[in-house]
């Protein structure tokens, strides 16, 4: 067993209302820079529809993520590193700034500027790429927002998979979720693996996955590696960029910028313990299907007093181990298993969740002849088809995503159960096998998510990677090219020989 | 005038192109990478590209294996001077009008596609010209050299690089009665390995040999400055 900490998220999509706060805010914050004005390392997608970059789900077509060999052998959907360095001078799987969008500008200097005319002047729209006056803009970074667009260009959205869905574009039918999507940082990255330089790596202590923006030499391998095409190239630096999970801001205890800002209070962060020699085997289980199963398998619980104990030998702190035993993404998505990954078919492991929506029971007209299963309506009966949602999370099995709908159900009767009527209904409980505690610990975290609740982040220990003495006294002056760290590194040119040592790579 | 272009400007620009790509590769490695547009403009970079590289890989590995494997290799090896004279050519006009044909359409595509043509720096355009017109010279010499394939002419170019690392003081007359345009195509080489450090020709450099030699397929970084103490 060799025991590693996570940062991982979990987003509530039944409370997610698309006011798009996280996306902005991460842009204001991130990519709001030349080169990567077309890059949301946060989004928000309607579903049913194609997303962003468009089509991204569909990896026949990016051959993003992992897959299993017919000798059994794990290796990126793209090639092995062998066909990886083949395709290094032309990419055939890299998608082109258009597969997002061409970013734009609009001449609102035009607005004040214009000499007197008898049509109101108008801001018309110009390419942020070649400055280009831009006829009609084609596509944006949310251009199906609230089922836009006509349904048979929606409808190529890949999580249709295995379902008639020519109904669901009927009025009557339709339905609809948001999606909001960020790096997974997971634990079996594909980007990584893909990179020919070495440059993106997974921090040891946090999870957290970077790109070292000394190293990365631009052979763009990583964006066509992600499944989740949430690795940009930023065409101006020539160097890819992604999500950091806002780094700085978990290491002094904070969230991220997305997760401080959601309205909704949809997100959750907390520490999750993982075995690291089990990650290889979950991700080469055998069936798409099993991969969810194998991925809780890899989970520690941070209550076991082996694990502490192990936890302890392999270097994890102490307040650590305590933010895992309170963790909100431990308890969703391992006690009460209604929180689920994105795509576990993409076998990467990813670490951040998604609780299912729920939404209104289909033909409500009918609302009386409808399966009620006792005292709750039958969750197959709801307007967003299971399978659809199956396909999302669990690799098309619906079971697990069944019962998590179940037990969000049960919670709902029996809070209303008690507030309403004044009475305490165990039954509802233990029909979804858990109990009274168990639904108001559920309630206080998912439909309260008071601050504390969602937020369970412990701070990184400096002093284990840092010399605080040599930092003393030295605030403001730098002692190498443009650092202000405080970590003075070797140079051929001079500057502090002291610790000149490359962080160190572990497998 | 000669000795100074191919007796001491080849040490000018060889020093250079050392001491200046270590200084950038130590002081602004945020800078050393490949600069690709393919996200931008896929149209005509996929054919290009790939002619182009592997075009001028050839060309690249053909010259330092031609001009700096001393002459006695060959004779032992039993490899006439015609017949290698013969291989240079074949190969090398294959993989030159590859590579100038992929260069052609890459230089095509950097100066009318607009969104190329603004995120281009004077830098880029430059080099592909530099590059485009030492493929045309190269080109150009074949048909000089069709004319003498004994390979004559050939051991003198060996004699001169392989005097020019050997610190010859006389490198330079091994080359003095061949035809100018081998010494233009000579003096312009040079400059491109003078102008090397300060351009995208850099990332050749780095060809990420290393990723095979990686173990496996993940990098995890402790920042710990003190290693655990049972690993």
């Amino acid at each position: 067993m060799r025991v590693r900490a996570q940062i991982g998220m979990v987003l509530n999509l039944d409370k997610c209302i698309g006011c798009h706060t996280c996306s902005v805010t991460c842009k204001n914050v991130w990519t709001s820079r030349d080169g990567v004005e077309y890059a949301w390392f946060n989004n928000v997608e309607t579903k049913p529809g194609t997303g962003y970059p468009t089509d991204w789900e569909n990896q026949n077509r990016w051959n993003g993520g992992w897959e299993r060999t017919k000798s059994g052998k794990l290796q990126p959907k793209q090639g092995s590193k062998w066909r990886i360095l083949a395709n290094i001078f032309a990419n055939p799987d890299l998608p082109e700034i258009d597969d997002y969008y061409e970013p734009f500008d609009f001449d609102y200097d035009h607005l004040k500027s214009a000499p007197e005319m008898k049509a109101f002047p108008t801001a018309r729209p110009r390419s942020r790429i070649s400055g280009e006056r831009m006829e009609k803009i084609e596509k944006g970074p949310n251009w199906e927002e609230i089922l836009g667009g006509e349904f048979s260009k929606r409808s190529e959205d890949y999580n249709f998979e295995g379902i008639q869905k020519d109904i669901y574009g009927e009025y009557e039918n339709t339905f609809m979720m948001y999606l909001p999507r960020l790096c997974e940082h997971c634990l079996n990255p594909a980007c990584a693996a893909s990179c020919p330089s070495g440059a993106i790596y997974k921090r040891e202590e946090d999870g957290i996955v970077l790109i070292d923006q000394e190293k990365c030499r631009g052979w763009r391998m990583c964006v066509s590696g992600c499944p989740y095409k949430k690795v940009y190239y930023n065409w101006s630096t020539g160097k890819s960029e992604k999500c950091t999970l806002c780094y700085p801001r978990i290491e002094s205890g904070n969230p991220t910028v997305c997760s401080e800002t959601c309205v909704g209070r949809i997100r959750y962060i907390g520490v999750m313990l993982y075995d690291a020699d089990k990650i290889e085997a979950a991700a080469n289980a055998e069936e798409t299907t099993d991969l969810y199963d194998a991925q809780l398998g890899v989970f520690l619980d941070p209550k076991d007093p082996e694990v502490i104990a192990a936890a302890r030998a392999d270097g994890i702190p102490e307040d650590w181990i305590k933010a895992a035993q309170d963790s909100p993404i431990w308890k969703m998505a391992m006690e009460w298993k209604v929180a689920f990954p994105l795509h576990p078919e993409y076998r990467t492991l990813p670490m951040v969740w998604y609780i299912p929506p729920l939404s209104p029971i289909q033909n409500a007209a009918e609302a009386g002849a409808i399966g009620m299963d006792g005292a709750m309506p039958d969750v197959r009966n709801l307007r967003i088809p299971l399978k659809y949602l199956a396909n999302m999370l669990t690799a098309g099995d619906e079971e697990p995503v069944a019962y998590a709908l179940e037990r969000m159900l049960a919670m709902r009767a029996y809070m209303r159960s008690k507030t309403v009527e004044g009475v305490i209904d165990e039954s509802v409980a233990k029909r979804v096998g858990l109990d009274g505690a168990t639904i108001e610990d559920m309630y206080k975290i998912m439909a309260l998510a008071d601050y504390e609740d969602r937020f369970v982040i412990p701070t990184t220990h400096r002093e284990q990677v840092e010399e605080a003495y040599d930092l003393r006294g030295g605030e403001g002056f730098t002692n190498c090219n443009g650092c202000s760290s405080g970590i003075s590194q070797g140079s051929l040119f001079g500057g502090s020989k002291k610790p000149l040592k490359m962080p160190e790579e572990v497998r | 005038m000669h000795n100074f272009l191919f007796g001491i400007y080849p040490y000018i620009a060889l020093s250079v192109l050392i001491i200046g790509s270590i200084a950038r590769y130590e002081r602004d490695p945020f800078t050393w990478k490949t600069s690709s547009s393919q996200l931008l403009r896929r149209k005509q970079l996929m054919l290009g590209s790939v002619l182009f590289h592997v075009g001028v890989l050839v060309i690249f590995f053909g010259h330092l294996v031609g001009l700096l494997t001393p002459i006695w290799i060959f004779d032992a090896m039993g490899i006439s001077h015609s017949a290698k004279q013969t291989l240079a050519v074949v190969a090398g006009g294959i993989a030159g009008v590859m590579a100038l044909v992929g260069g052609l359409m890459l230089f095509h595509r950097r100066m009318t596609d607009p969104r190329i043509r603004k995120t281009s720096s004077s830098a880029d355009i430059g080099i592909l010209a530099l590059l485009l017109a030492q493929l045309i010279l190269g080109i150009g010499t074949i048909f000089v050299s069709l004319e003498h394939l004994d390979g004559y002419e050939m051991t003198k170019f060996m004699a001169w690089a392989q005097g020019i690392f050997t610190f010859q003081s006389d490198a330079a007359s091994h080359i003095a009665d061949v035809a100018w345009i081998f010494k233009l195509h000579l003096v312009l080489g040079l400059t491109i390995f003078l102008v090397f450090p300060f351009t995208r020709l850099v990332h050749m450099l780095s060809a990420p040999v290393r990723y095979f030699l990686r173990p496996g397929y993940q990098i995890v970084r402790s920042r710990r400055t003190k290693p655990l103490s049972h690993r």
